[in-house]
């Protein structure tokens, strides 16, 4: 019995092994993509469903940053945003870095919810780039020409790293506003951090 | 004309940038100290006039300021006809011709857009892109008095606007100054309306200069690069992501 049982598993397990490598080439690349698009199209019912919940701005910066900390990779776009700098903090700098960034950035961008309350975002296509998914999408405010943007997913953290509206990367814009924060911090990051919150 | 010499050092600068491969990526600015000079003026020229005329400006019912910036939109419609068959782009010549003979007459002198519910949107174009287009290189970016955030190419493109204007020989004194009335009226209908966005870019940024270069280049050569794309159908956007890829290696 046990026996049978075994040879079934195992022949369902090679033969499903089998159909897999046959379509592997042609289906990991569709796989990805399409996976991308699942991610960013959940991430963006979650924040449609934000902006249009008749919340206070308040409680919608909440709700913001958990869609913030579920879908994106806040932990390489901290890193990413330090820049040389985090190679040499300690790992407990980084972390408490990473926690005060991600606040930040809900309330900084949270704050401009405002603007698309009442409005929707919908995804267009994915494009494969390296190892980034770019998800296009257009923001239908009310009053205002629809315009494009894009979430940028990482291959390897299968979260997005950057959000590009109308091509400007918030990621490189908040390089370029940390980096000049570290200098205003004379270069440390504890007090950078303390800065953030 | 003062603008003269600035055209001749724009046409200088250009030919030199044009003999180089065409820069698009990265940030190119070796007129760093001049510029942030120039910068600092315009922002302090905000603080005192642009934004409180602005803000003044937007107690005006929405729908006037954007009818006035309709009009303005209307009439610089033929321009950028122009502008489109220079770049070999007779879709988009033809799209806007349309816009244009629908936004005169049925939209009562472009104060109303039908060619937009029409299915006939904005298409922008402008003889920095036409620049581009041609494949003069972009060139250092530099920031112009009170214009603001720019590149070599676009700032000379400027200037060829200025002076290619299709309408100018048409129109009498008075009409030529209704419609820098309505020009204006449509920036400070910009200001007004994307306030949050340029006082939090201006005044609540680390680093305002290095925000403005940042926001004014990605967004640029995005509209250029996707008019590159609509037309065709090159990819312009794959090399864009190689900054992720030091930190994700």
């Amino acid at each position: 019995m046990s026996n049978h049982l075994l040879t079934r598993r195992s022949l369902i397990a090679s033969g499903a092994a089998f159909a897999m490598a046959s379509v592997m080439p042609v289906a990991a690349f569709a796989f990805s993509t399409a996976q991308a698009e699942t991610l960013i199209g959940k991430a963006v019912s979650e924040i449609n469903g934000i902006i249009n919940s008749g919340k206070s701005e308040n409680q919608m910066y909440v709700d913001f940053e958990k869609v913030l900390t579920r879908y994106a990779d806040t932990a390489s776009i901290a890193r990413s945003v330090l820049g040389p700098t985090a190679r040499t903090v300690s790992s407990g700098q980084l972390n408490a870095f990473t926690k005060a960034f991600q606040t930040y950035v809900a309330r900084k961008y949270g704050s401009r919810f405002r603007e698309f309350i009442g409005g929707e975002i919908k995804v267009n296509r994915t494009q494969k780039v390296n190892s980034i998914y770019d998800v296009q999408c257009t923001a239908i405010l009310k009053g205002e020409a629809p315009f494009a943007i894009s979430f940028i997913v990482h291959d390897a953290s299968g979260k997005f790293i950057d959000l590009q509206i109308e091509g400007i990367s918030l990621l490189k814009s908040e390089r370029a506003e940390i980096g000049a924060l570290l200098d205003k911090a004379g270069g440390s990051i504890d007090k950078l951090t303390a800065s953030l919150v | 004309m003062f603008r003269l010499p600035l055209f001749a050092s724009l046409a200088a600068a250009l030919l030199l940038s044009a003999c180089t491969a065409p820069q698009s990526r990265g940030i190119n600015d070796p007129f760093e100290e001049t510029n942030r000079r120039w910068h600092e003026t315009n922002v302090a020229i905000d603080r005192a006039f642009v934004g409180p005329v602005g803000k003044a400006y937007g107690v005006v019912p929405d729908d006037l300021r954007q009818g006035v910036s309709n009009m303005s939109d209307t009439l610089s419609l033929p321009g950028m006809v122009i502008n489109d068959v220079l770049q070999f782009r007779f879709g988009d010549a033809l799209h806007n011709s349309a816009r244009l003979v629908l936004n005169a007459t049925m939209g009562i002198g472009g104060f109303f857009d039908p060619a937009t519910s029409a299915g006939l949107p904005e298409r922008k174009s402008d003889f920095g892109e036409t620049l581009a287009r041609w494949g003069v290189g972009e060139g250092a970016y530099v920031v112009l008095p009170v214009m603001g955030p720019s590149t070599e190419r676009d700032a000379l493109g400027f200037v060829v606007d200025v002076m290619l204007d299709p309408l100018g020989p048409l129109l009498d004194p008075s009409q030529t100054r209704v419609r820098s009335v309505l020009k204006v009226g449509e920036l400070a209908d910009d200001r007004a309306r994307y306030s949050d966005l340029y006082e939090s870019v201006l005044y609540e940024s680390a680093d305002s200069y290095a925000q403005m270069r940042l926001t004014y280049l990605d967004n640029r050569r995005f509209t250029l690069g996707q008019g590159a794309t609509q037309t065709t159908g090159e990819d312009t956007s794959g090399a864009a992501y190689d900054i992720y890829e030091d930190f994700y290696e």
